[in-house]
């Protein structure tokens, strides 16, 4: 039981520091929603429901341009696949957890919590380790909940001028520090990038991050693949 | 359709996407390849959201010129690759950015 608090509180501890950036992004996310017209128990209800940062904008913006719910619901559904890979990815260190545990894990898989977990999981044997991941999500649902709440509440008095959606990017980058140094990971970043920044105008549905993603995974089995054939 | 029936749908989906790969896959499936393949996930995924976000404006169209956003996210890059540190990395971008729209 011990054991299972201290992985806990090293979940939070590991994500804490890329909770700065997800101050601002909450706060936007709760002013914009109301600005278009959403009212306070909705967007609360987007936080706690959804609870997926990139694509709640996605909806409001969406929302907003008036798109119909199918065009809103199955883009929503794109820019989140990337969970999918997420899924895949830390699948094998859950297997064994009883279907609950992996219900409430899922509801917690973000972004922020995956990346600091998944680099946990590699470097750690021990069954309780899931308990990371669950302390690292949990921080995330708490500072985005309080955050939404702050931007409802606070709404007007937030400058536009702070550019505080420049925190999101910030954030991803952030959480690349490690990968820069490698070779492989350069080019598979590049890459995805490029067919990101390329595509966003073209692909439907804003389906350019599971497309870029995929590419790039598909460069990355196709590099290492030739390395291991050069050894 | 309603907001909420629409919040609801959104949030299935998304569930659906974090919770069915959990659920379907198995242990068994891992191999060291899979597994190597599976590391460059981050590295495959998270420049999408990046890349979009520093060099496109609002509208989709790219923003090269007089745009703070490429300095403050190479600064941020480069004291990232040299400090290999979260925090150094998130605070030396966003003061660069500050920097750039309020000084310069």
């Amino acid at each position: 039981m011990e054991n299972k608090y201290r992985v806990f509180l090293k979940g939070i501890f590991d994500v804490s520091p890329l909770m700065i950036p997800v101050v601002p992004f909450g706060l936007i996310f709760g002013v914009l929603s109301i600005d278009i017209g959403f009212s306070p128990i909705e967007t609360m209800g987007m936080s706690l429901i959804v609870f997926g940062g990139a694509s709640q904008i996605v909806l409001l913006q969406l929302f907003s341009g008036g798109a119909s719910s199918l065009v809103i619901i199955s883009s929503v559904g794109a820019v989140n696949s990337r969970h999918l890979l997420y899924g895949a990815v830390v699948s094998e260190h859950l297997s064994d957890l009883k279907l609950i545990w992996k219900i409430v894990i899922s509801y917690f898989l973000v972004d922020q919590a995956f990346a600091r977990s998944n680099e946990y999981f590699k470097k750690n044997k021990d069954k309780n380790k899931y308990f990371h991941l669950f302390g690292g999500g949990i921080t995330c649902w708490v500072i985005w909940q309080t955050t939404t709440f702050l931007g409802i509440v606070l709404g007007a008095f937030i400058p536009e001028k702070l550019g505080l959606s420049f925190a999101v990017p910030l954030t991803f980058l952030a959480l690349l520090v490690n990968d820069f140094r490698k070779l492989i990971n350069v080019i598979v970043i590049i890459i995805s990038g490029l067919v990101a920044t390329f595509g966003f105008n073209y692909v439907p549905y804003k389906a350019y991050v599971i497309v870029a993603g995929i590419i790039a995974l598909l460069t990355a089995a196709i590099l290492t693949k030739l390395v291991k054939n050069n050894e | 359709m309603s907001n909420w029936l629409l919040i609801m749908c959104c949030g299935l989906i998304t569930f659906l996407t974090r919770f069915s790969m959990i659920a379907l896959l198995k242990k068994e499936m891992f191999n060291e390849r899979i597994r190597e393949i599976l590391s460059f996930v981050p590295s495959a995924i998270f420049p999408a959201i990046i890349f979009p976000a520093i060099f496109l404006d609002n509208s989709g169209d790219f923003q090269l010129e007089n745009n703070p956003k490429i300095m403050a996210a190479i600064i941020a890059m480069l004291i990232g690759i040299v400090s290999q540190n979260i925090i150094a990395t998130i605070i030396s971008g966003l003061a660069s950015y500050w920097f750039l729209i309020f000084m310069v």
